[in-house]
Parts: structure tokens; C-alpha cells; sequence
């Protein structure tokens, strides 16, 4: 037991936290885009993809495989992509993810970030491909800012993701 | 880094059957979201009801925030101001004077127009507004333009309803809940604008581009026909939008079309105002045949 802890109530949160705190942290990811922004180009990255993603690499047996599909739903109902399109691509990231697990024996810092880009990229080309199924029509050329963005701020996600990490085990 | 832990969990069988069981529901649970997609796509306004509970929840949140982010950016833009103050002072004025000329102009043109109505006994039709409400936030992340506005089903909004700003044209709405509603942008890629030009009424049609940029291609099509600077504005063909708002302002011309920036920048409206569906006068609508055999 931490020396922090000193009664079972301080127990009981701490257990919360670390159970909880990456869901709920990855919603709020999600819950970004209800900043008042008004956007004219899709330029915002998909930060709830990226905090999945940034604990996924971080901790490999924090969440079943599954986890995907009710953060995903969560991100479909705030993002303005049509339901299931999170729920899909989120999931595919994750055992795609799994299957680079397999193949891969030692992994750095660099490697990390190669497999989130490829996976945020791929999403988000699913992403205009489902939004383009239901009535849009985008094109690829539109979303590489979005992309750029997405890869350049992944490193400083994850680098939050394990803030936050240090701060729910301790 | 050292290689990640196993995720094979070691001999117990009920641990291997749980992972085992994990893939198969992450299976089944994309497979369940390739349904819902496909379901979007055939019934586009069936998901409407669980996405507007959100967005009830979440409105207040994006309104308040707007409010501070409007004051922030509106004492930026004033010090600014400061810098170049003398010759835009002197570029307004000449401003003015032309302005003047030509709201004389226009009220002569304003006052010629009814007459000719009367004359022609054709009836304005009911443009009152039904509710002026803020646009709080935005699909930011995907590549659809859609915005949510803080007014919905209580204030009298319904889904196909146009929305327009103190410039022009903003959008239609798209989905309704009880407090907000989600506004197709003119600017996304699948909002389809009926259009003239204001100069000649050439007739045209406006698409978004999904990048703030709107797609202007004539009906008739002759070659180059737009310039830059070319001004559009709703022709209240087939409905919905009501004529005579503006639309959008050509950039470039391209081909048999041009590009061009839509007057309403949704980022730094103020209000927009929600319009009754316009619905065209048309000619009576053929009335059916009785059916024979029922005398």
C-alpha cells in the first residue's frame, strides 16, 4: 500500500481512479470537438482516437479488445460521423494493433509513434470513407492537414496519457 | 523499450476462454457497427433521436464557452484596429459616399419593385423567422461541415428548415432535439444550393467543398462563364431555401465552373436566424382522376 493511502475510503478511490480514469479520459478525448469552434475545414485531430491509441501502446493489457466499440460509440455521438463508423474503425485499429503486437518482439519510442500514424491515418481515411457512405462527398486531399496534425501531436498525447498514468497508480 | 507482456495468459483455461471470448465480441462488435453505418445510410434520419439526447446534454457546455471565446477574439480584433486607423478611415469614408449613392439608387429600385407587384398582384411570401439562436460547435474532427445550434423542437425548429445569418446563407437543418439542432453547413460536400448570379440571373448550382470553399457550376454550359467577384444569391428553385439570400462570392474560375467563398463565416456569426421551409407557388397540383367503380 502507497504511504499516501491512509484509510480504506482513500483505498477505494484510488482503485476508482485506476480502474476508470482511461475510459473516462478517452471520452473526454472524444468530447473535444463540443469546443466552441466552428470549423470551416476538418482540421481538429481525433483526440479521442489518439488517447486510445496513446493507452493502448502505453499499457497492452489495460483494456480487453473490445473497448473499442463503447468508446467508439461514445466518439460516434459526439463527432458528427455516423453512428458505428467509430465503432468499427476503433475496434479494426485495435486488433490490427494486436497483430503488430505478435510480429513485433522489442519495441521504442519511434516504433510507437510509427504504428499511431499508421493507424490514425487509416482511421481517418475510414473515417471520410463511412461519413462519404452516408451522403458526404469528400476527398482524401481534404483531410492531409488533419492527418499531419494528428501525427505531429501524437508524442504529446501520449506524453499526457502518461502523466495521467503516473498520477492513477500513485 | 523490453517486448510488451505476453498477452497469453498462462494455463489457466478460464483466463485463455475470457481472452478468446474478448476477440470474438470485438468481432461481433464491428461487424454490429458495419450494420449501423449501412443502417445510416439507408434510413440517414434514423439515428437522430440518441445524437440529439447528446448534444442536449453537451449545448450548454459549448454555449457558455462561445460567449468567452467571442469576447476574447472580438478585444483582439480591436486593438488591432488601432494599427492602420487613419487610411481606413479615409477608405470608409469614400466608402460611404458610394454606399449612399446607391442605397438612394436602391430605394428608388425598392420602391419601382412593389409597384410592379402590386401591379402584378403577386403576394411577398411569409418570411418571418421562427427563432434567431447561436451556433455553438462544430464537427471539427470529421470531414462533414456540420454545426449545432442552441435552439430546437421547443422553439418551433424542424429538420429542412434554412438557416441564415445577418451576410447570407448558413445552412439547413438536418436533425432536430429538444434544446439544439445540427445544421448542414452550405460548405459541406453534401449540400446542394440552387443559385443565380446576381448581375443576370444565370442560373447555377452551389456545392460545398468541405474545406470552407464552395463549388459553383452553371447550368448552362457555354465555357468560362464567371468571374471573380461574381456574387450569388438563392433563386428559390425547387424550394426549401427562399430566393434572395446571398450564397457565396467567386474566388477563381475554373472550366465551366468557379470557386468561390460563401458570405457567412459560421466562426464569426452572431446569431443565425432559422426560416420557415420556402415552399414556391406552383401551379395547382393535377387532381385524380375519381376511381372508376366506385359509384
Amino acid at each position: 500500500m502507497s504511504p499516501r493511502i491512509r484509510s480504506d475510503g482513500e483505498e477505494r478511490i484510488a482503485r476508482l481512479r485506476g480502474t476508470t480514469l482511461p475510459v473516462i479520459s478517452t471520452m473526454l478525448g472524444s468530447a473535444t470537438v463540443i469546443l466552441p469552434i466552428i470549423a470551416t475545414t476538418p482540421l481538429l485531430p481525433p483526440f479521442g482516437f489518439l488517447m486510445l491509441l496513446a493507452w493502448r501502446l502505453l499499457r497492452p493489457e489495460l483494456w480487453p479488445v473490445w473497448i473499442g466499440l463503447p468508446l467508439g460509440l461514445v466518439d460516434d455521438l459526439f463527432s458528427g460521423q455516423p453512428i458505428g463508423s467509430g465503432m468499427l474503425l476503433w475496434t479494426l485499429a485495435l486488433l490490427g494493433i494486436d497483430l503488430a503486437d505478435r510480429r513485433m518482439v522489442w519495441r521504442d519510442y519511434w516504433q510507437d509513434w510509427l504504428i499511431a500514424a499508421a493507424a490514425t491515418i487509416l482511421c481517418l481515411i475510414g473515417g471520410l470513407v463511412t461519413a462519404n457512405a452516408t451522403g458526404g462527398n469528400g476527398t482524401v486531399l481534404q483531410i492531409v492537414p488533419q492527418m499531419i496534425l494528428s501525427v505531429l501531436i501524437f508524442p504529446a498525447v501520449a506524453r499526457f496519457c502518461a502523466l495521467l498514468d503516473r498520477w492513477r497508480l500513485s | 523499450m523490453a517486448p510488451p507482456k505476453n498477452r497469453r495468459p498462462g494455463f489457466s483455461r478460464r483466463a485463455q476462454y475470457g481472452l478468446f471470448a474478448g476477440y470474438v465480441v470485438a468481432v461481433l462488435g464491428a461487424l454490429l457497427g458495419l450494420l449501423l453505418i449501412v443502417t445510416a445510410w439507408v434510413d440517414p434520419a434514423g439515428h437522430n433521436a440518441i445524437r440529439a439526447l447528446i448534444s442536449d446534454v453537451t449545448s450548454p457546455v459549448s454555449s457558455a464557452l462561445r460567449s468567452s471565446v467571442r469576447a476574447t477574439g472580438a478585444s483582439g480584433t480591436a486593438v488591432l484596429e488601432y494599427f492602420d486607423a487613419g487610411s481606413k478611415n479615409a477608405a470608409l469614408r469614400e466608402e460611404l459616399t458610394i454606399a449612399r449613392r446607391k442605397l438612394i439608387e436602391a430605394r428608388a429600385t425598392e420602391y419601382e419593385n412593389r409597384r410592379l407587384k402590386r401591379l402584378l398582384g403577386i403576394a411577398e411570401a411569409d418570411s418571418s423567422a421562427i427563432v434567431a439562436a447561436r451556433l455553438t460547435s462544430s464537427s471539427a474532427s470529421s470531414s462533414r461541415r456540420f454545426a449545432m445550434l442552441n435552439a430546437g423542437s421547443v422553439h418551433g425548429v424542424t429538420t429542412g428548415q434554412p438557416v441564415r445569418g445577418p451576410d447570407g446563407l448558413v445552412g439547413r437543418v438536418i436533425e432536430i432535439g429538444r434544446g439544439t439542432a445540427r445544421v448542414q453547413l452550405i460548405t459541406d460536400t453534401g449540400n446542394v444550393v440552387p443559385v443565380i448570379r446576381v448581375t443576370d440571373g444565370l442560373p447555377a448550382i452551389a456545392t460545398g467543398n468541405g474545406d470552407g470553399s464552395i463549388d459553383i457550376r452553371a447550368l448552362t454550359a457555354t465555357g468560362n462563364v464567371f468571374k471573380p467577384g461574381d456574387v450569388f444569391i438563392t433563386s428559390g428553385t425547387g424550394g426549401v431555401y427562399p430566393p434572395k439570400i446571398p450564397v457565396a462570392i467567386a474566388i477563381t474560375a475554373s472550366g465551366d465552373g468557379a470557386m468561390a467563398r460563401p458570405l457567412a463565416n459560421p466562426a464569426k456569426l452572431d446569431y443565425a436566424v432559422v426560416l420557415p421551409v420556402f415552399v414556391p407557388i406552383v401551379a395547382n397540383a393535377p387532381v385524380a382522376p375519381p376511381e372508376e367503380g366506385t359509384e
